[in-house]
């Protein structure tokens, strides 16, 4: 009985050692005022700023509408785009001053209605100009479908005096899906959630093997019976319980101040986040402990890990959609998969066709990580 | 354990470092040395001999090229994780985690070396006692000074009784009280605990106290055996000779250096002391000791430390260093006027009302103990702070409202040697030259001078930042020089240089000084203080006691020590000062 | 004046040298912006090319065929499945399989033959309401198209008004010809201010930044001799970005390079001044790097580039007015796109050069006082 006893004991001086390190790392986390500005105040910034300032909902769009005459039907078609909550038109006689407004962007867009259009009503051939501004195509197309719409409306008004029989052929009656309100924040909360857990978990790490190569407290550190496994560990504890902090002030503001509905269980969404945070510090420990220099590991990191996650993730652009090359690239990046656990989890439920795979892929990605972190954590200095 | 084997034997060891875009270096070529239990190894050598290169080996931080390494009996290569179970690393710098309080910083060693509860109420408070760091228990490390910071590194290493103690130069840059106290507590666990260190060190004297020395130099072992035999080499060779009243002991010591035949010569408490490298009583040299009283004296370890390394290295000899322009004024002529100069940091007084004046070509050093305020007011005489209150003039000119051409007169070498480490020799006198508006022909005459009296020309392509200790301690020296500045501020220069290094930077100053331009340096070295025409010893924000050396030596004699060397007169000015404070 | 400018030189000198010398270094400055162009360029896009829908004919008559194949036929819309049931539809939009599905119930060809009109029902996954939104929008032109067609045969009576719909500076409305542009700025705000930040940061770490004091370099000049090395380093980066969007994207270039280049110039001041003004706070190259960090995502957020400023509430909008990076993002648009002159820029150009003004003050301010 004397061998479990021994191996007791060395367990036990095992855990101590990681104790004794995690307590040191958090201690330097609470102290270091930059770190808590990285860890907490920049979250909840971030929270505000999608909250309430991100969106791309389209309101009270600033068009010209420019009558060259004022008739009846004319005057009614104006009525109908004043009517309607998407503009804030402002009336014209004429094209130049309109077009100088365009330019000016001082409006988005030019509603015309020609001089012979009450003619052209009659013979049922009338037309309407619309000049949009196209610098943001996504903002001019959803203007053009709102114009449509005024004249959609204007045309069911004119049939409903029973001047002409406006039917179409196919109308197209949609139904969005988990979003039926067309809430933007439903879509940005799960962006949200991604770059908070990045900015953690990737970015503070990779600083912190850094500093200890800097700072020469790792060769001090090196010489002790400390194993390497414990020296990673000791350094992802405390970020990842940091970073499930941020998750949990995202997750209760996604439910209560903006009311994002979490239609998937918890215990799904807390592991996927857990481990997508694992490999966000693999990431970090992983460039920070092979750079050995805070300033490239820093921005080495925010190349790799924040600006993907914004921009490549496909949280706020359809992916489907790119080259093929850039497609491959995403695959590599975590963010994506984190994304679609994301989306998924919040706003359809626990659809596991999806969670399964993309959670087995952050799985993969941990594991191949922390191999990766503890081959490049040796402890000799060469 | 067996005790008959020693504690680390190192056989052959060849280690090379590959350097990004450069050839790759040799640090150590063939070293075999033996460390026995119980005892106080330590290897000496100038910058670049291979020793903190032969620390970290035995530490098990790198791999052994060819040769072996056994440390407690175990073959690093073979279980190097053992070998860092069961021995204890002070590095060079000692990584304490400076947001970390002292308690806390020792924690985490006594977590790590998996040090009992038991245990640690034994040990605490015998390090604690040892250290005198009992008070600042809860005080983070960051805002330590230097020489507690040092001592606090020690007491982690010992928060449980290692089987080895490897230290690295653990006395760099702490001033001598601090030094002396890291090495009783060594020395006490030396004796009463059989405690094995292995330490390297660039100070001969502490080499002095270690019973088995091994002297490194180029990654080769040069000597080895106990200090008195390495003093022994030189027996038969060493003198002192008294200058005469017309002479400073400084310009016998250069006239002295000058002659071939003589290895080395430092003042030594008003008086130089000098060794030769052939036998018997100097007949040959009598020209430069014409009339003088010369007395053969016993040998120290430094000499024949010094003996040793000439007969592997030639003697730098430098061409006299010459200064283009002759300073305006004449000698005597105070330059640097200090009057009650007074600076606060909130509550905390960091210069309490000093006073000095320094004359034009004299060399003023200022000492004391780390924290003492020497720093500080360096800085406020430099315009990098702004005194509280005082007087306090600098070439004529307030420093407070001191326009850009008045500090074009100053010249200024920092603590570390504040170079551009990525750019090259040449790049950084470059900026400095335009720095100060040098330009065209000037700016390429002065260029070609620093580079010809600082011997940079192999270097000029080198990155600063790989340059070995010396030649980075010259760079910083020669950017200070460019533009022919009249003062020249010099903040501890020779911290962690190597003898070599230390005696060639004198030698430089020191003709400076003679063509009349105003040094003023601090130091943590008391025998360089015997360079100096003027000290000043602070601590606290006081000055304690100040005139030439030989005077502030002089106030210091008692009865127990009739002569006291200037490290004896600065540790017993600085005690009597602080017991007099505590019994106020 | 002459010393000045020559010391000034100097430092500007030093300072680049001590960048773009090492290696490493030099490709840390270059080579990201471009790569982020060209990557970001690709993948920063509303547009769709490639939307997965799956159809749940239930008439399979001529009529819903024809439809059909209207969809298959605009290039944008890959079926990926023709369900059989109702049931169906879950499965395909839950797994994400399908980005839409479009429903023909079973009357449809007898309802259109009877001229009384059908619908289409289109599911939509929401999940990405924007995504899911372009989708359904294209589905609308197609089906418009076909209504046209479905009409001139059928004998319908065409809409009494029709919209003819133009779309000035960007004519396919492409949001790549809106963002490549945008990120002229943005992509060389990160290391222009981060590398100001860092350098006096770094000279303080190490202890040059004293023996910058000490020699004859007046405040004003070592601002000067950090500002110019980074908006150097800036300039170079924005042209990188510039020539991704010309050569690579071939997104025409309107405007006049001497108006970018000045909006440009004034936008690195503003950029480089908010860098100093960290510096002159921070005490660590990690709490310059930190601190950079934690304005510069509210700026690229809050900037223009990927959602509209004027959809964010009021407050914010006041709020973004001290964001220089808002400013460049409209000049470069503008000028890139439309061509605009320095007269129509002015409302941009004097809010950043009012930022430069304030920020450069602060921070020489705060260098002065720092010596205290």
């Amino acid at each position: 009985m004397k061998l479990p006893h021994h191996v007791h004991l060395l367990a036990h001086a095992k855990l101590r050692r990681i104790r004794a390190l995690v307590w040191k790392e958090t201690h330097q986390v609470l102290r270091d005022p930059s770190s808590i500005a990285i860890g907490v105040i920049l979250p909840l910034i971030l929270i505000l700023l999608f909250g309430y300032g991100l969106s791309l909902d389209v309101k009270n769009v600033p068009i010209a509408v420019v009558v060259d005459q004022p008739t009846a039907e004319a005057m009614e078609l104006v009525a109908s785009l004043q009517l309607s909550p998407y503009f804030k038109p402002r009336l014209l006689r004429a094209m130049p001053p309109a077009q100088e407004l365009l330019l000016a962007h001082a409006v988005d867009g030019i509603v015309r209605i020609p001089a012979d259009f009450s003619r052209h009503v009659g013979a049922g051939d009338a037309q309407v100009q619309l000049i949009v501004h196209g610098g943001d195509a996504n903002r001019a197309r959803i203007i053009q479908g709102y114009v449509q719409g005024a004249l959609g409306a204007w045309s069911a008004r004119q049939a409903a005096q029973g001047q002409q029989a406006a039917a179409v052929p196919v109308s197209v009656q949609t139904r969005l899906w988990f979003n039926e309100a067309d809430n933007s924040s439903y879509f940005l909360v799960p962006g949200l959630v991604v770059l908070v857990m990045t900015l953690i978990g990737g970015l503070l790490t990779a600083m912190v093997m850094a500093r200890e190569w800097e700072r020469g407290t790792l060769e001090a550190l090196l010489v002790t019976p400390v194993r390497s496994d414990e020296i990673l560990l000791g350094k992802t504890l405390p970020y990842f319980l940091l970073a499930l902090i941020g998750f949990a002030l995202c997750v209760l503001s996604a439910r209560f101040l903006f009311h994002v509905p979490l239609r998937g269980a918890l215990w799904v969404l807390l592991s996927a986040s857990m481990l997508y945070v694992l490999v966000a510090l693999g990431i970090g420990l992983l460039i920070s402990s092979w750079v050995k220099n805070q300033l490239v590991a820093s921005q080495l990191t925010m190349l790799v890990t924040f600006m993907p996650a914004f921009m490549l993730s496909g949280f706020l652009f359809d992916l489907r959609s790119t080259p093929a090359a850039v497609q491959v690239i995403s695959y590599a990046l975590p963010a994506r998969y984190y994304v679609a656990l994301l989306q998924t989890v919040f706003l359809a439920g626990d659809v596991w066709s999806v969670i399964v795979p993309n959670t087995l892929a952050l799985a993969a990605m941990a594991a191949a990580l922390a191999l990766g972190s503890r081959a490049a954590m040796r402890k000799t200095l060469e | 354990m067996n005790a008959r084997a020693p504690a680390l034997v190192a056989q052959q060891l060849h280690k090379r470092f590959q350097r990004k875009d450069e050839s790759p270096v040799q640090a150590l070529h063939g070293v075999s040395f033996e460390a026995r239990y119980g005892e106080l190894t330590a290897l000496v050598g100038p910058d670049g001999a291979g020793k903190t290169t032969l620390m970290r080996l035995a530490a098990a931080l790198l791999h052994v090229d060819a040769g072996s390494l056994s440390v407690l009996g175990i073959d690093i290569a073979s279980d190097p994780q053992q070998v860092q179970d069961r021995i204890s690393y002070m590095p060079q710098r000692f990584g304490l985690y400076e947001d970390l309080t002292v308690q806390e910083n020792l924690d985490l060693y006594a977590d790590l070396h998996g040090v009992s509860a038991d245990g640690r109420a034994q040990r605490y408070p015998a390090l604690f006692d040892m250290t005198a760091l009992g008070p600042f228990r809860s005080r983070l490390a960051g805002q330590l000074s230097g020489g507690m910071k040092q001592k606090l590194g020690l007491a982690c290493t010992l928060v449980r009784s290692p089987e080895l103690l490897l230290l690295d130069e653990p006395t760099v840059g702490v001033d001598p009280i601090s030094r002396r106290e890291l090495w009783d507590i060594v020395r006490q666990l030396v004796a009463e605990q059989g405690l094995t260190v292995v330490l390297s060190t660039a100070y001969l004297d502490e080499a002095e106290r270690c019973s088995h020395v091994i002297l490194l130099h180029q990654g080769k072992v040069l000597s080895q055996g106990s200090p008195q035999q390495v003093a022994a080499m030189a027996a038969g060779h060493c003198f002192v000779a008294v200058p005469s009243a017309q002479q400073s002991a400084r310009a016998l010591q250069a006239r002295l250096l000058d002659e071939p035949d003589v290895v080395d010569a430092v003042p030594d408490g008003g008086r130089v002391r000098f060794v030769r490298a052939a036998v018997g009583k100097p007949a040959v040299i009598e020209h430069a000791l014409e009339g003088l009283a010369v007395d053969p004296v016993l040998p120290r370890f430094e000499d024949g430390f010094m003996m040793l390394l000439r007969t592997a290295v030639e003697r730098e000899r430098l061409p006299p260093i010459s200064v283009t322009r002759p300073v305006a004024g004449h000698a005597g002529h105070a330059v640097v006027q200090v009057q009650r100069l007074l600076k606060k940091f909130g509550a905390f007084t960091a210069v309490d009302h000093i006073s000095f004046e320094v004359r034009r070509g004299e060399i003023f050093g200022l000492l004391g103990p780390n924290g003492a305020g020497k720093t500080t007011t360096f800085r406020m005489l430099c315009g990098l702070l702004v005194p509280t209150a005082g007087q306090l003039r600098v070439a004529g000119a307030d420093v407070r409202s001191a326009s850009a051409s008045a500090r074009a007169r100053l010249g200024y070498v920092a603590q570390k040697f504040a170079l551009y480490g990525p750019l090259s020799v040449l790049e950084n006198l470059e900026f400095f030259a335009s720095a100060y508006g040098l330009r065209g022909e000037r700016k390429r005459a002065r260029i070609a001078w620093a580079t010809q009296q600082f011997e940079l020309g192999e270097h000029l392509r080198t990155t600063s930042s790989q340059l070995p200790g010396g030649y980075k301690q010259r760079l910083a020296m020669a950017a200070a020089l460019l533009h022919e500045p009249e003062i020249l501020f010099l903040d501890e220069p020779t911290s962690g240089a190597d003898p070599l290094a230390r005696r060639s930077f004198w030698r430089r100053i020191t003709a400076l000084a003679d063509q009349g331009v105003t040094i003023i340096v601090t130091t943590h070295f008391m025998q360089e203080a015997e360079y100096c025409d003027h000290i000043a010893i602070m601590d606290s924000g006081q000055v304690l006691s100040q005139g030439s050396p030989a005077e502030v030596r002089q106030r210091a004699r008692t009865q127990a020590r009739p002569e006291p060397s200037m490290e004896d007169a600065f540790i017993a000015v600085v005690e009597q000062a602080r017991a007099a404070q505590a019994a106020a | 004046m002459l010393d000045s400018l020559l010391r000034i030189l100097a430092l500007t000198r030093k300072e680049l040298l001590a960048v773009l010398k090492d290696k490493r270094s030099r490709l840390s400055l270059l080579i990201p912006p471009v790569v982020q162009a060209l990557i970001f360029g690709y993948a920063a896009t509303y547009d769709l090319n490639h939307v997965t829908y799956a159809a749940l004919d239930q008439d399979h008559s001529a009529a819903s065929r024809q439809l059909l194949a209207a969809v298959d036929g605009s290039g944008v819309f890959e079926r990926v499945a023709d369900l059989q049931r109702a049931s169906d539809i879950a499965t395909y939009i839950d797994a994400r399989r399908a980005l839409l599905v479009l429903q023909i119930n079973q009357n449809f060809e007898r309802q259109l033959l009877s001229g009384r009109g059908a619908d289409l029902q289109v599911i939509a996954d929401g999940r990405n309401s924007n995504t899911a939104g372009t989708a359904i929008g294209y589905v609308g032109s197609v089906v418009e198209q076909f209504n046209a067609a479905w009409g001139g045969d059928h004998g319908w009576t065409p809409p009494p008004v029709q919209l003819v719909s133009r779309a000035w500076y960007n004519p396919n409305l492409e949001t790549r010809w809106f963002m490549i542009p945008g990120m002229i700025g943005t992509l060389t705000l990160i290391q222009t201010m981060m590398l100001t930040a860092m350098s006096v940061a770094r000279e303080r770490e190490q202890g040059t930044f004293d023996q910058l004091l000490v020699t004859p370099f007046r405040p004003y000049e070592i601002m000067a001799g950090k500002a110019l090395p980074s908006m150097l380093v800036g300039t170079i980066q924005a042209t990188g970005v510039l020539l991704v969007a010309q050569l690579w994207f071939h997104i025409p270039f309107e405007g006049s390079y001497l108006t970018l280049y000045a909006g440009l110039m004034l936008f690195l001041l503003a950029a480089v001044g908010i860098g100093l003004l960290l510096s002159s706070v921070a005490a660590t190259m990690q709490q310059a790097m930190l601190y950079s960090m934690l304005l510069i995502m509210p700026f690229s957020l809050l900037s223009g580039l990927t959602t509209p400023l004027s959809s964010m509430p009021d407050w914010l909008q006041y709020l973004t007015a001290i964001n220089p990076l808002r400013y460049a993002i409209d000049i470069t648009r503008r000028v890139y796109l439309e061509g605009t002159g320095l007269n129509l820029l002015l409302s941009d150009l004097w809010p950043l050069c009012l930022l430069a003004a304030l920020s450069l003050s602060g921070a020489s301010w705060m260098f002065r006082h720092r010596m205290q």
